[in-house]
């Protein structure tokens, strides 16, 4: 094995419903360095990440049991389309609890959806990726990554200043089914 | 190795072919990149599940629209789904055929979702013989020592 210096290996964990596309992001990952981890559903990635829900409260985070992990994982990127929980409420998640909250968070989406968009940079998502994801996407996440990392002791919110420049559209005849929430 | 060099020279231009005619598009090149000596099949393995995934997708679709009363949620659910994995690898032309359907099942348009279903059934079996071929003319290289 080779000898990597610590400071430089990240750890990212991948969330998507979509095989095709959880192969894609992970080969993008790795091609980039990162130690990846891909799982197909946000109810596994708050597994992973050792956030254990009581089975009939699932949406009462004050309820959410903090399991202490060793896994250090460095950045989430996941699906925003997926079934059951969306992107979108992993992201929440993530930002509701105390222990998880400082990692960033990336969403990934076929849809270019300004409200979308915008709701997820507005709850604390580091960035939007239009799919199909580009190594150029990926290579825009490491300084998330080296920011998180100096951060680590402060406990400020980050600004997020690459906002995309979107006005607003909501168009209430759009019924995109189950993500339209 | 004049074989070898024709066999190559074959392989540039029909893969040309597919993007001047639309069949794939840059994602495909994406895909190509992600490729190495250490992911040397990278490529057909996802090609692989596309045409899986496809395949059950366009079964699902069948199914639905035959039913009496169409699912139109049930029908933009697996579009959605043909729509990204097309999408993701590059099939050009049954993604786009994808974004009309999906138009379709939003008008709850039913003739407008059999000729999608149609065309989408078409286009697919139309790059999947392509991107087979251009397979086959990749393992001939390989064996003659490419």
């Amino acid at each position: 094995m080779a000898v990597v210096a610590l400071e430089t290996q990240f750890h990212v964990l991948a969330v998507d419903d979509s095989l095709i596309d959880r192969m894609l992001i992970e080969r993008l990952l790795k091609t980039s360095s990162f130690n990846v981890t891909t799982v197909d559903s946000a109810t596994k990635a708050l597994k992973f990440l050792g956030l254990v829900e009581d089975e009939l409260k699932t949406f009462e985070t004050s309820v959410a049991s903090e399991i202490h992990q060793d896994v250090d994982v460095n950045l989430i990127i996941t699906d925003y389309c997926m079934p059951g929980m969306t992107g979108y409420d992993l992201l929440r998640k993530i930002k509701e609890s105390k222990s998880l909250k400082n990692i960033p968070v990336v969403i990934m989406s076929s849809e270019n959806v300004p409200s979308r968009i915008n709701r997820c940079l507005e709850e604390g998502a580091e960035e939007f990726f239009l799919k199909p994801v580009q190594q150029a996407d990926v290579n825009k996440l490491k300084p998330h990554l080296m920011k998180s990392r100096t951060k680590e002791e402060q406990d400020q919110p980050l600004i997020n200043n690459k906002r995309k420049d979107m006005e607003e559209i909501y168009s209430p005849n759009k019924t995109r089914l189950r993500c339209s929430s | 190795m004049d074989g070898l060099v024709q066999l190559q020279k074959q392989l540039v231009d029909y893969t040309a072919s597919l993007f001047h005619e639309g069949f794939l598009d840059d994602q495909f090149n994406q895909l190509q990149q992600l490729q190495d000596e250490s992911n040397p099949d990278f490529v057909v393995e996802v090609v692989t599940l596309f045409f899986e995934d496809a395949e059950r997708l366009l079964n699902e679709l069948t199914k639905t629209l035959g039913q009496p009363s169409t699912d139109f949620k049930k029908l933009d659910a697996h579009v959605h789904q043909l729509k990204g994995s097309s999408s993701s690898i590059g099939a050009h032309r049954v993604h786009r055929i994808c974004i009309s359907f999906r138009n379709s099942c939003e008008e709850q348009n039913v003739e407008g979702c059999l000729k999608n279903l149609q065309q989408v059934t078409h286009e697919y079996s139309l790059v999947k013989s392509k991107l087979e071929t251009l397979f086959r003319m990749e393992q001939q290289i390989l064996a003659a020592g490419g």
